[in-house]
């Protein structure tokens, strides 16, 4: 059964109008962190909005099938592998668990570095984990 | 003592006062989950008020500027915040299948219909 | 100010009866607590509250709504007797816990002497990067962060352990499906 709203004209027009630019939002977020306010956990909660409000208009099947419930999970354990991830290599290169300055040849350069991924990292777990627990709240049939 | 400057704080009491009476007084579970929210949010209130500094300005670094207010709370509360979503998602789903094991979301139903067995 | 409307929102969700109207105005209320925010210079955590409490929490909450029911059906009355007077007693305990706390504003509060000045001053030498929010919640509190991101990676399994994994072509999991898959 396929329940969408896309006989509300104006909703389908504002939402094909916005959702592109809450997806391009979020990237400009999550990679501004170190110059304005954002950062990874912003960036990951405008993502996953993005992803409702299209699962809202447009029924939950087709959102299903552009974000997989399957890839959401992988998605979700990768950023908190990407994260320790970079630690255990901060390791490898003699210095202490995330520590970045070894990450380059100046801890300058290291430590932008570190941040970079370390906040990619937590933006892709924020995603696939906000967009999980919508999709398992919704998708749950009324028993009563 | 001047009044005014501890406005912040009083305001900040009264916020935990109603979460903390909404969670104990109400029977619906949605209904106590929101009072920890504001509850939650009250806590966050009272750490930034704290943090903030008379003229300075968002702790963004800028040549020129002097005072900043300081981040360390900000930091904080950011932790607190994303921490707390997770605790009222967990709470949510377990409200949901309390609806479906009892069929009532009311804490007195629910307890007769366990004393009842 | 907003403050005091902040207040009068949360004792207005106390009172309401129609949850679903609840659920909205604590919406209102994580948004007017984000302008807050913004008023008192915390920029980042602003942007937060406003993504999370008033996007993600009232969407969760209108979900759970739509499972289970609309109106609060207790019998118990609004205004009791002993927990109104457990609460002013631990209010006035509180209130006069902070009269001898530092003022709204002061320089000169024991908070911003010791560990974050030094945030202040080395962050653009030591890290280079200018919000310096970012750099302690990335750099200098790293591991802490870290321990975040395994909470909400945490809560997200929670959550699928208990609602179960959205399957494709097909419904939800619902109990008659949980209790078949158990015999």
């Amino acid at each position: 059964m396929k329940r969408h709203m896309t006989r509300h004209g104006i909703l389908r027009i504002v939402a094909k109008l916005l959702i592109p630019y809450i997806f391009l939002f979020a990237l400009y977020v999550q990679f501004h962190g170190d110059y304005g306010p954002g950062g990874g956990f912003q960036a990951g909660v405008i993502f996953a909005a993005g992803i409702i409000l299209y699962a809202l208009m447009f029924s939950l099947e087709r959102a299903l099938d552009v974000f997989h419930p399957r890839l959401m999970e992988i998605l979700a354990a990768s950023g908190v592998l990407l994260y320790a991830g970079v630690g255990v290599v901060c390791m490898a290169k003699g210095g202490a668990f995330l520590d970045y300055n070894v990450l380059a040849h100046d801890h300058h350069h290291g430590q932008h570095l570190g941040i970079f991924l370390v906040e990619l990292g937590v933006g892709i777990t924020v995603t696939a984990a906000m967009t999980s627990i919508f999709f398992a709240f919704v998708n749950r049939e009324r028993s009563t | 003592m001047n009044a005014l400057g501890l406005y912040s704080y009083w305001i900040v009491i009264v916020l935990m006062m109603t979460g903390f009476y909404t969670v104990i007084t109400r029977g619906n579970l949605i209904k106590k989950l929101i009072g920890l929210n504001i509850f939650q949010v009250s806590v966050f209130m009272l750490y930034i008020s704290m943090g903030k500094v008379a003229g300075g300005t968002a702790p963004i670094y800028e040549e020129g500027i002097e005072i900043y207010s300081n981040p360390f709370p900000h930091v904080l509360i950011l932790t607190a915040i994303v921490v707390g979503v997770a605790t009222t998602a967990l709470g949510l789903a377990l409200t949901v299948r309390i609806q479906e094991a009892y069929s009532t979301v009311e804490e007195d139903a629910i307890h007769r219909l366990d004393n009842e067995e | 100010m907003l403050f005091t409307l902040l207040a009068t929102t949360a004792i207005g969700v106390m009172c309401l009866d129609d949850l679903f109207a609840a659920v909205m105005l604590s919406g209102i209320f994580s948004l007017l607590s984000a302008s807050l925010f913004v008023v008192m210079d915390a920029v980042d955590v602003a942007f937060t509250e406003a993504a999370v409490g008033a996007g993600i929490a009232t969407i969760l909450m209108l979900g759970s709504l739509n499972l289970t029911s609309t109106r609060e059906r207790g019998t118990r009355p609004t205004f009791q007797w002993i927990p109104f007077t457990v609460v002013l007693l631990t209010g006035a305990a509180l209130v006069f816990g902070t009269l001898d706390m530092p003022h709204y504003g002061d320089p000169d509060a024991p908070i911003h002497h010791h560990v974050a000045p030094r945030y202040i001053e080395d962050s653009p030498h030591e890290i280079g990067v200018p919000n310096m929010v970012t750099s302690v919640l990335a750099s200098y509190r790293g591991f802490d962060t870290l321990g975040e991101t395994t909470v909400i990676f945490t809560a997200a399994v929670g959550v699928l352990l208990l609602m179960g994994m959205p399957r494709r072509g097909g419904n939800g999991g619902t109990q008659a499906d949980d209790e078949e898959s158990k015999s």
